[in-house]
């Protein structure tokens, strides 16, 4: 898919490594590049100009021409600069498309400079899997770039509602200089249910998803190689969050199971995952959490008796779990106390 | 699984971008709220004195005098869906002429007042609910008994951004079933002094601090400000409410069992707009 009002990209992608250095850069699995260089090369902000010369993003080739690059396990805090969430990037013959930004500016430029090391394909589109801010606050550092911002049909509203609250809160935690030049993007494009998009000798398929991990849940399939960027309706390691429905995630894990996919790349996780092996823990600890509640609700126990004892079971499974895990069952209990 | 583009509809909504506002009072929520670590009021703002003038004049308070109980989480998991559970004793039933609810910090501290009527009985009374919180702030619980005199209990609860918490999380289907309403008995026996029921309204509650997700402007407050609850012809308690209590206002509360025990709730929101309820044993 061309578009009319491509903006020419002349000074961003001028990188002049061939397709050979890329390759071994990312075989030898560790290149990276510092982002001090890159803030002053794409004179994103000038605040950014100041910020720490160490954020890096270092990438895995999954599969050929798709890359992920792998968050920390984490809440924002100064020592993970938010790094928080897998973010990746597919590079067509013509073009190229970021699926998630990562959690600043300056991640998202990281991940810019990275690009930029592997090919001078343009970026010509960002697609994000849901609002959550480690996902799209990395929007920032592609905004001069006239690309399309990509997402569900109901991300901009989320986002718009969110905005002040995730700027605020996240600038605190991570500090104001890692916050640097960070903002809300909001989608250009809004998908309703189905979109395609062309890369130039691969297709990019992006399905809107009904009400899970969030109320604006996309997942992204390269059709050439077989892999489904997830977003976070998969979690490894990292205890599912739950921000939507229960009973609607549980619902489109049972409907993604069977669709064949070589490899996921999960929100927070590995680089990739088989399918649908990646699938088991995030559904067995929502069953886990759905039925604890349900078995509450209907003894005629409170939310907050509730909140205290359902789904101990799956602490030693996950990270995160005191941070994230009593407020999964605040959110199912109001949820499924209307079944 | 090749896809194909029978049903594209996208839609354009221009390059929007919403610059960094300046320090509010911090929200909460970093993704889905780990416990909200920065979020402190200054604790030297002693909001309690004025509230107090405004609702009680120059009346005495007792504290903790053992006419009521009042359970909150010392840390909230979720700052707009607090739960509360307020008790006063079987032995101070008789005496119990209203409760209300306070959240010192919230821009409209009281959430709600419960005045009691014939059918509260004389059981323990029980009221739960579930509030937003803004800020750090005590949780003030005040029984007025029929003497005319106050009694008050103090709960410190950690949790911040509750009022402008993005309303539902899934807004779309929230606002279709707007008041439905659920209304579920939960006595387990035929107890002869105490029954307990809960009543459940699917409302926004907006709190006129929340963002509208299309324009990006303050949706108005909006929220259910009248309850009456009554088992049979009788009153078991009238409430008026602020915009405090959660989204889909939920209540549990304990009564004199009764008639046939059938139970009578009406409520009315800001707009004006009436919705009922009633639960008739089965048999009856
Ligand atoms: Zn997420």
């Amino acid at each position: 898919m061309k578009h009319a009002n491509s903006i020419e990209q002349s000074d961003c992608y001028s990188s002049s490594i061939t397709r050979q250095t890329f390759l071994r850069l990312v075989l030898n699995g560790t290149a990276t590049l510092s982002f001090a260089a890159a803030g002053l090369r794409f004179g994103i902000a000038e605040a950014m100009a100041q910020a720490p010369a160490t954020v890096e993003a270092n990438v895995i080739e999954v599969a050929h021409g798709v890359f992920v690059h792998q968050g920390r396990h984490g809440v924002y805090a100064p020592d993970n600069g938010g790094d928080i969430c897998n973010t990746g990037f597919i590079i067509g013959d013509d073009a190229v498309a970021v699926v998630d930004t990562g959690g600043t500016a300056l991640l998202g430029a990281a991940l810019k400079a990275r690009i930029s090391t592997l090919t001078d394909r343009p970026v010509r589109y960002v697609i994000n899997t849901h609002m959550h801010p480690d996902h799209v606050l990395g929007n920032a550092a592609f905004k001069a770039d006239g690309c399309q911002f990509v997402g569900h049909e109901k991300l901009a509203p989320a986002l718009l509602a969110r905005a002040e609250r995730y700027l605020a809160y996240n600038k605190a935690a991570v500090g104001e200089k890692a916050f640097a030049g960070t903002e809300i993007v909001l989608p250009t494009v809004g998908v309703a249910d189905h979109h395609e998009i062309d890369l130039g000798g691969r297709t990019l398929a992006l399905l809107a998803r009904a009400t899970a991990h969030t109320d604006n849940d996309l997942t992204v399939r390269d059709e050439k190689t077989g892999t489904l960027f997830t977003g976070d309706l998969i979690f490894s390691g990292h205890v599912p969050t739950l921000d939507g429905s229960i009973r609607g995630w549980l619902k489109l894990l049972a409907e993604l199971e069977p669709a064949a996919a070589e490899r996921i790349v999960p929100g927070h996780g590995p680089a990739a995952m088989n399918w649908p092996a990646a699938s088991a823990p995030v559904k067995r600890y929502l069953e886990v959490v759905a039925a604890g509640v349900r078995a509450a609700i209907a003894s005629g126990r409170t939310m907050r008796d509730a909140i205290e004892t359902v789904g101990e079971s799956e602490r030693a499974n996950w990270q995160l779990f005191d941070e994230f895990h009593r407020r999964n069952v605040s959110a199912a209990f109001a949820e499924l106390e209307w079944e | 699984m090749r896809t194909k583009n029978t049903r594209v509809r996208t839609r354009l909504l221009g390059v929007l971008t919403i610059v960094c506002a300046a320090a509010m009072a911090m929200g909460s929520l970093a993704i889905v709220t780990p416990s909200p670590s920065v979020a402190q009021a200054p604790l030297d703002d002693d909001v309690w004195p004025g509230i107090r003038k405004e609702l009680y004049a120059a009346r005495p308070i007792a504290e903790d005098d053992g006419t009521l109980t009042l359970e909150a989480p010392v840390r909230a998991d979720d700052a707009a869906v607090v739960p509360i559970t307020m008790r006063v004793p079987a032995s101070m039933a008789a005496q119990a002429k209203a409760l209300t609810l306070v959240i010192e910090k919230n821009p409209m501290p009281v959430a709600a007042t419960f005045t009691y009527g014939p059918a509260a009985g004389n059981g323990e009374r029980m009221i739960s609910t579930r509030v937003r919180i803004d800020m750090y702030s005590n949780v003030r619980a005040i029984l007025e008994t029929t003497d005319g005199k106050l009694h008050m209990v103090t709960k410190f609860v950690k949790a911040a951004g509750g009022c402008s918490a993005p309303a539902l999380k899934d807004q779309e289907q929230a606002l279709a079933e707007l008041g439905k309403m659920k209304l579920r008995l939960h006595s387990q026996d035929q107890s002869p002094i105490v029954q307990e029921a809960q009543v459940m309204i699917r409302h926004p509650n907006y709190s006129g601090m929340q963002m509208n997700q299309l324009t990006g402007l303050y949706i108005p407050a909006k929220y259910v400000e009248a309850m009456e609850v009554k088992r049979g012809d009788e009153v078991v308690f009238t409430m008026s409410g602020g915009i405090s209590l959660s989204e889909n206002p939920n209540i549990r509360f304990t009564y004199a069992p009764g008639g046939d025990n059938e139970i009578v709730v009406t409520a009315k929101d800001t707009d004006g707009s009436v919705f009922t309820a009633r639960h008739t044993p089965k048999g009856s």
